[in-house]
């Protein structure tokens, strides 16, 4: 190594090989999330599949709200009650959730200052790293006896439940994002309303919020895809009986809830066992969609 | 308040017009660093007066503490009084709207809202008029009066982004008019725009003088020369001098001034 000449320009050192190891490792690192993603989609598409080729019928399994796989004599997969707790609950989360994440941005990024400002960041944080299995213990344990209380009725594991709960646990996740695009909104913008006399409180409603619509939808969607996709507290604070809610009192099942429940219990390849794969796959869809989607708009890419 | 005003102006040597801003031993800290040092300025009302000054020296602090704007970074401090048009714009009572209205400002950096050319022409006038039906008519005249009318007629709803950097700062002078603000800051209004755009935005300033009482922060001397009639020149801020154009940039009487004039620093 030492030798050193004037024609010795293939010389390689280590910092070449160490450049070189950690450009393979960085590559396979960023490849992996779409090897990932296809396997992810292969795997549930195969082991759904034949429950679609066979026994699959749209409007018996979209449209019926009888979901009876362990009916010994005439099993029928219906989810569209499965569905409508999915979406009654994530409904109700968006109503809690929304107010209170704008909110919660609107005041972090444009009112809240220094210390404030920084202790709310990290607490909002905080609470979105709180497991899901808290805020259903929370919802099985604390909301529960008080449903039951306040509104005098005979179960509070119901939608009010799960929707409040994930709401809040929906609300940092939006409250982050919309306060980036808050942030993002030029402050060249602010200081030309309040030099026209604009109060507080105008130039958020009348240009900083307009100027950051496309984030704060994204914000939105964002919340709405987390709501779809929740397993453990939907599980533990709807009450988990399948029925199409005709009040915020009554007892549902979310889509994800029951492939977390009852997938254990199923043979393996068995028709029931196929139907929470066809059950994954249009969660899958859907939340695709709706990430798709939220990220497109944040990008501001929008056809109109 | 005016009599006072007129008194006190009656007394002094040259000025016969009163002045539309006044401030008496202004200064200014940011956090603990003062900015301001004693200014006492008399600004004449109705003609365009130049701001001068190394960078740093306190010449976009002072006109920023005309419209009371630089208030918004919560950590200014502010010590003495500045009347605008004869009322003291730091009075207990004082409505932060009323003043702005009184006195329009322009920036560095041309910032129209992001909204349609007519919203940003009458944003100013919304927030202190409810009257829908006159609204044509005010975007028409404000337009006009900046000589950008004929330019954007067709497009009054299209995003005021769009426009050039030189008509958006028209724009930007335009939205202040409606109010009919007395006094106008402008921020080195022409620094970002090309020589083209820095005429035509020089030309409207010098057509607006005599209906509004114009203070212009600058950096190029030229600018300063061939389009204020007073010109102040400030340095580590205090101001040095305050004179005619003319006189300061022929024979000034500080060897600072005539430094800076000659662009010995700065």
């Amino acid at each position: 190594m030492s030798r050193s000449s004037v024609t010795d320009f293939d010389r390689r050192n280590r910092d070449w090989y160490i450049d070189r190891l950690v450009q393979a490792v960085v590559f396979i690192g960023g490849i992996s999330a779409i090897v990932f993603i296809i396997g992810i989609f292969v795997f549930i598409t195969r082991e759904g599949f034949s429950f679609i080729a066979t026994e699959f019928d749209v409007s018996g399994f979209f449209l019926s709200q009888n979901w009876r796989p362990t009916s010994e004599s005439n099993p029928t997969y219906g989810i569209l009650a499965l569905v409508a707790g999915t979406a009654s609950v994530t409904g109700l989360a968006m109503l809690v959730a929304i107010p209170f994440s704008l909110g919660a941005a609107i005041f972090i990024a444009e009112f809240a200052t220094g210390r404030v400002r920084e202790v709310l960041k990290i607490l909002v944080e905080l609470l979105a790293a709180i497991p899901s299995v808290v805020w259903g213990f929370i919802g099985l344990s604390i909301m529960n006896p008080l449903i039951i209380e306040w509104f005098n009725v005979p179960v509070g594991l119901n939608v009010l439940n799960a929707g409040i709960i994930l709401g809040l646990m929906a609300a940092p996740i939006m409250t982050s994002i919309a306060e980036d695009a808050l942030k993002a909104v030029p402050d060249r913008y602010r200081e030309a309303a309040e030099a026209m006399g604009a109060t507080r409180w105008q130039v958020i409603a009348k240009v900083v919020l307009p100027a950051a619509k496309n984030g704060l939808l994204g914000a939105v969607l964002l919340g709405v895809g987390r709501g779809f996709g929740e397993t453990m507290a939907v599980l533990m604070a709807t009450g988990h009986s399948v029925n199409i809610p005709t009040s915020i009192f009554d007892s549902v099942r979310a889509l994800t809830a029951t492939i977390a429940a009852e997938l254990g219990e199923t043979a393996v390849g068995s028709p029931h066992y196929q139907a929470l794969f066809t059950i994954g796959i249009f969660l899958f869809a859907i939340t695709f969609v709706i990430n798709l989607t939220a990220d497109l708009i944040v990008r501001g890419i929008r056809n109109k | 308040m005016w009599k006072g005003v007129l008194a006190e102006f009656a007394t002094q040597e040259s000025n016969a017009a009163p002045a539309a801003i006044r401030t008496r031993d202004l200064n200014l800290w940011y956090g603990t660093f003062q900015a301001l040092f004693d200014i006492n300025l008399n600004v004449r009302n109705g003609i365009i007066t130049s701001l001068i000054g190394p960078s740093g020296c306190g010449k976009s602090t002072f006109l920023r503490s005309v419209n009371r704007i630089n208030e918004r970074l919560g950590y200014v401090r502010i010590a003495g009084s500045i009347d605008v048009m004869g009322n003291n714009i730091f009075a207990p009572d004082v409505e932060l709207l009323q003043v702005r209205k009184q006195v329009g400002m322009v920036f560095q950096r041309p910032n129209p809202l992001p909204l349609s050319i007519r919203d940003n022409v009458l944003f100013g006038h919304r927030l202190h008029e409810a009257n829908k039906a006159a609204e044509n008519d005010v975007v028409e005249k404000a337009l006009r009066e900046v000589l950008l009318w004929d330019k954007v007629k067709d497009r009054l709803n299209q995003p005021a982004i769009g426009l050039s950097l030189e008509e958006q700062q028209k724009l930007c002078i335009a939205r202040l008019l409606p109010v009919k603000p007395r006094v106008l800051l402008m921020d080195e209004p022409c620094s970002a725009l090309d020589p083209k755009g820095t005429e035509a935005v020089e030309e409207l300033i010098w057509e607006l003088r005599g209906d509004y009482t114009i203070l212009i922060v600058t950096h190029n001397m030229a600018q300063a020369r061939r389009a204020s009639e007073e010109c102040v020149f400030m340095l580590m801020g205090k101001v040095v001098e305050h004179t005619a154009t003319d006189t300061m940039f022929v024979t000034p009487e500080n060897k600072e001034t005539a430094d800076y004039i000659e662009g010995r620093y700065g």
